[in-house]
């Protein structure tokens, strides 16, 4: 049929570089990419002594009565971190007891209770609301939300609930509330997608077994699915917190920006992140930029243990990993 | 030879192959001399010996201080049940066990004389001289079928292209595909059938010119017809090459193979001319695995 | 089991089905709202003058973003020329060399930094960029959305390249290629289409980022004709509009919105056709 006859002539072996180079590309391509990805800790050793350099004054200054002190007053150079690390803790809480019942009972809608062709196009929703930006939100928020919000929800709530502390006093529409409310619609669809991988990675034995007892759809989700994935959901949650901590440009356009802390969730507040957006670039004087740079300080400390204490508790839960939004 | 044929006489023709054949071929008057002194001036010489081959993947110990000769230009089958150690000494003899992290190995393998595990040898080399087909055939998915023929040779610093073109239908004609897919070089290799995908796979290794090729149950997954195109291109490869093959299927190895090797828990238990494995076999686990009574 | 019980247990059913669904309507609602609003308020100022003109005074209507726009094209540019290449090479090195003790930490850090706010960035990169050049610059922009995509596109690529079957490398390797040539050439060659797609979403996901711009490229009401002079960016200009107390800006700032969103939204629609055949898993 055939007669190749040259078919074991090394040729290539003779053409080829000598050893030694090829060698050198084995170990060059391999340090480079190792190279590369050591840059992680390049860049978190940078960041986080950029800011230490950078909030060096301030920490000499004031020491740890920056993190207890209220007063924020640029004039005389006092500067203490309360009132913003009060605005950060409240516009978060806020925004996690909104969004992690809507996130969870979605990513449940959509791995286990939805009808099959409407799982698709939901999900595509959701991951479009995940990249819109937060400027475009809160350009949103300050024109339609907030107004809406003084002239509708705000007054209904006084009079609903007034009762309580949290629902009195002057409405000004931009607010605690305003600013938690913007900050669950930004982690919404964050939750809500990391949930999902973690439902959908629950064992489809685990639901069979359920199954077979003749539980129907829900019972199936809430003896089988929701008690395995549990700790896999509090890791989502954590996560979406570790979101809510560093939100920046939405809350600082619907919060007030008024360094206060007060009972009521209808005043004026700030958060770490938006104090920096909003002072930095106008600081004049060393201090008061190196107040700013520890308050980053703070806000990064914050929010690397929060994220690393989600990233455990996802690894924990095994194989669905946060996958970046 | 006709290729194509219904599987009804595909088992007649099996029936004549049955007898092994143990005599070396003359040298190929075409081949070109200068690399090839050493195995075409005498009838059997060896192309692999093992010599007391370990291999352990952390402490488990997967292959027991096998030795034997793999005779070059025949085919050598390495038959036994799952799990024996046959895909391990296979990929032992062109170093791809070491890509498991803790593989570690002792004994000695040489390729026409040279040790193949010596310090200065690297692996990258010995590769190139015994090449290796997969299970599942596995043509890279984003190259055309000519692409895929040639890459091993393009990624090797072969430039001109002429002798790419030329390589690429030698090796074509040899894994006998040429003339199902000379008219759609450039088609993606993946819209080929599994049989057809599985021979490129063969003229890729070809292509390189290795002097070995070494063979992973490589028609496990095809439907008879295709392995039938598979045993028959063995049988003519064998002319050019030398072939190691694993295989669980006994017919096969007897249908196809000089010699076999049984291997039963990482362990050589009998190594033979196949005709003598398969009729009267020396061990008698040997027997008892080639009647089907375990394994 | 009473058939009582069994009505109650697929009302139950029936009750927690619609209940789901009203929330998942519920968290896309804003999405509609957003988009509702954007269109409403922002279509009547794009127009052709909206991209090719410079900001007007305030007072004079009409001017556009020309600026802003060309502005993230070089911002997002330079951040690609910065971010893919680390980006690529350091996924490449967690997938391929993954029996290395560093892999874990690697992972670990790069999701850590995933989760650093944007706007501490910012300042990161002004104390690192800013201060020393004396200047905002479209440079000091650049990179600090190029190091924001470094682990986005580290961790995509990373499970891109895992998804590459092994039996593509082993024949690689069986050919006698070398190792890092089977990387470069067959595996990423392989997984191309994901790793793009990688880039393209980390692209899509910094176009927006308007904190760490801030203090970096600061914004420019004209064009840029030094990459060491501040620049303006989309994000930027929508925000130092919105929060203005002019009406025509507003309406600028509306318009610059729809038209950023309508960018983001276009890259992720490409993503997603480009990604409805995913990589062949063959062997």
């Amino acid at each position: 049929m055939m007669n190749q006859a040259d078919s074991i002539v090394p040729e290539s072996m003779a053409t080829a570089q000598p050893p030694a180079v090829r060698q050198l590309g084995d170990r060059v391509f391999k340090w480079l990419t190792l190279l590369m990805a050591l840059s992680v800790f390049a860049l978190i050793v940078l960041v986080g002594f950029e800011l230490w350099r950078g909030s060096h004054l301030a920490l000499q200054k004031f020491g740890w009565r920056f993190l207890s002190s209220s007063e924020w007053d640029p004039v005389n150079e006092q500067f203490g971190a309360l009132p913003f690390i009060f605005g950060t803790v409240v516009s978060s809480l806020i925004a996690l007891l909104i969004a992690v019942p809507l996130s969870i009972a979605s990513a449940v809608f959509l791995t286990e209770l939805a009808p099959p062709w409407l799982r698709q196009p939901l999900t595509v929703f959701i991951e479009l609301l995940a990249a819109v930006p937060s400027v475009i939100l809160g350009l949103w928020g300050i024109f339609v939300m907030v107004p809406w919000l003084r002239e509708h929800l705000f007054l209904w709530l006084r009079s609903a609930l007034g009762f309580l502390p949290l629902f009195q006093g002057p409405i000004y529409g931009v607010s605690f509330l305003a600013g938690g409310i913007i900050i669950a619609i930004m982690i919404v669809p964050i939750i809500t997608s990391v949930s999902r991988e973690i439902l959908r990675s629950v064992p489809g034995l685990q639901r069979e077994a359920a199954y077979a007892l003749g539980a129907t759809r829900w019972e199936v989700t809430r003896i089988a699915v929701l008690s395995y994935a549990k700790k896999g959901l509090f890791g989502a949650v954590i996560l979406g917190l570790g979101r809510a901590l560093g939100e920046t440009m939405a809350v600082t356009m619907v919060i007030g920006n008024n360094p206060q802390i007060a009972p009521s969730l209808f005043a004026p507040g700030y958060t770490l992140a938006s104090v920096i957006a909003n002072e930095f670039n106008e600081a004049t004087g060393d201090v008061y930029r190196s107040g700013l740079f520890e308050i980053g300080l703070v806000l990064l400390g914050v929010t690397i243990l929060v994220n690393a204490a989600a990233q455990l508790l996802l690894k924990t839960f095994g194989g669905a990993g946060a996958k970046p939004q | 030879m006709n290729l194509i044929m219904p599987p009804e006489e595909e088992k007649i023709i099996s029936q004549t192959r049955r007898e092994p054949r143990v005599e070396s071929r003359e040298p190929n008057p075409d081949a070109l001399p200068s690399a090839l002194d050493s195995r075409t001036s005498t009838a059997s010489i060896s192309a692999l010996t093992v010599k007391n081959l370990s291999i352990y993947f952390g402490k488990n110990q997967v292959l027991k201080s096998v030795s034997l000769e793999v005779q070059a230009r025949a085919v050598t089958a390495i038959i036994g049940p799952s799990g024996c150690g046959k895909s391990t000494f296979l990929r032992a003899l062109n170093r791809m066990h070491e890509l498991v992290p803790e593989a570690r190995m002792t004994g000695e393998i040489r390729l026409f004389g040279e040790d193949i595990y010596a310090g200065r040898v690297e692996p990258v080399i010995v590769r190139r001289r015994v090449g290796m087909v997969f299970q599942k055939s596995n043509p890279f998915p984003t190259m055309s079928i000519a692409d895929n023929v040639t890459v091993g040779l393009r990624l090797n610093g072969v430039r001109a292209r002429a002798t790419l073109v030329d390589r690429m239908e030698k090796s074509l004609r040899m894994a006998a595909l040429w003339d199902e897919v000379k008219d759609r070089l450039h088609a993606p290799a993946i819209s080929l059938s599994g049989g057809q995908q599985q021979r490129l796979c063969i003229a890729r290794a070809l292509a390189v010119q290795p002097e070995v090729l070494l063979m992973d149950e490589p028609a496990s997954a095809l439907d008879p017809l295709a392995t039938a195109k598979i045993e028959d291109l063995i049988l003519e490869l064998k002319k050019d090459f030398t072939i190691v093959i694993v295989t669980h299927n006994m017919q096969q190895a007897a249908r196809i193979s000089d010699f076999t090797a049984f291997l039963y828990l990482g362990e050589l238990i009998e190594f033979d001319a196949t005709r003598k494995i398969f009729t009267s076999p020396a061990r008698k686990q040997t027997e008892d695995y080639v009647t089907g009574r375990f394994g | 089991m009473t058939a009582s019980n069994h009505r109650w247990r697929k009302t139950k059913n029936a009750l927690v089905q619609a209940l789901t669904l009203v929330c998942a309507l519920l968290v896309i609602a804003p999405l509609a709202f957003v988009f509702y609003y954007l269109v409403k308020s922002g279509i009547g100022a794009v127009n052709w003058d909206f991209f090719t003109k410079l900001p007007k005074p305030v007072g004079e209507g009409g001017g556009g973003m020309a600026n802003a726009i060309a502005g993230s094209f070089i911002l997002l540019g330079i951040a690609a020329i910065i971010g893919m290449p680390v980006g690529v090479l350091a996924g490449v090195y967690l997938s391929e060399y993954a029996s290395s003790r560093l892999t874990g930490p690697i992972r670990f850090g790069a999701d850590v930094l995933n989760g650093v706010p944007s706007i501490i960035w910012g300042i990161v990169v002004y104390a690192l960029m800013v201060l020393p050049m004396r200047t905002y610059s479209a440079w000091a922009g650049g990179v600090v959305l190029g190091m924001m995509m470094i682990p986005l596109i580290m961790r995509t690529t990373e499970e891109v390249l895992l998804l590459v079957p092994d039996g593509y490398r082993e024949a690689a390797l069986a050919l006698g290629i070398a190792q890092w040539r089977t990387i470069a050439q067959i595996v990423v060659r392989t997984a191309l289409k994901g790793i793009v797609t990688g880039v393209l979403l980390a692209v899509a996901r910094v176009a927006g980022e308007t904190a760490p711009l801030i203090f970096t490229a600061l914004g420019n009401r004209f064009w840029n004709n030094n990459l060491s002079d501040p620049i303006a960016a989309l994000p930027l200009q929508i925000f130092s509009y919105a929060i203005s107390p002019y009406d025509d800006w507003h309406r600028q700032a509306w318009a610059g919105a729809l038209v950023l969103l309508l960018l983001i939204t276009a890259i992720n629609v490409t993503v997603r056709v480009l990604t409805r055949d995913r990589i062949h898993k063959n062997p």
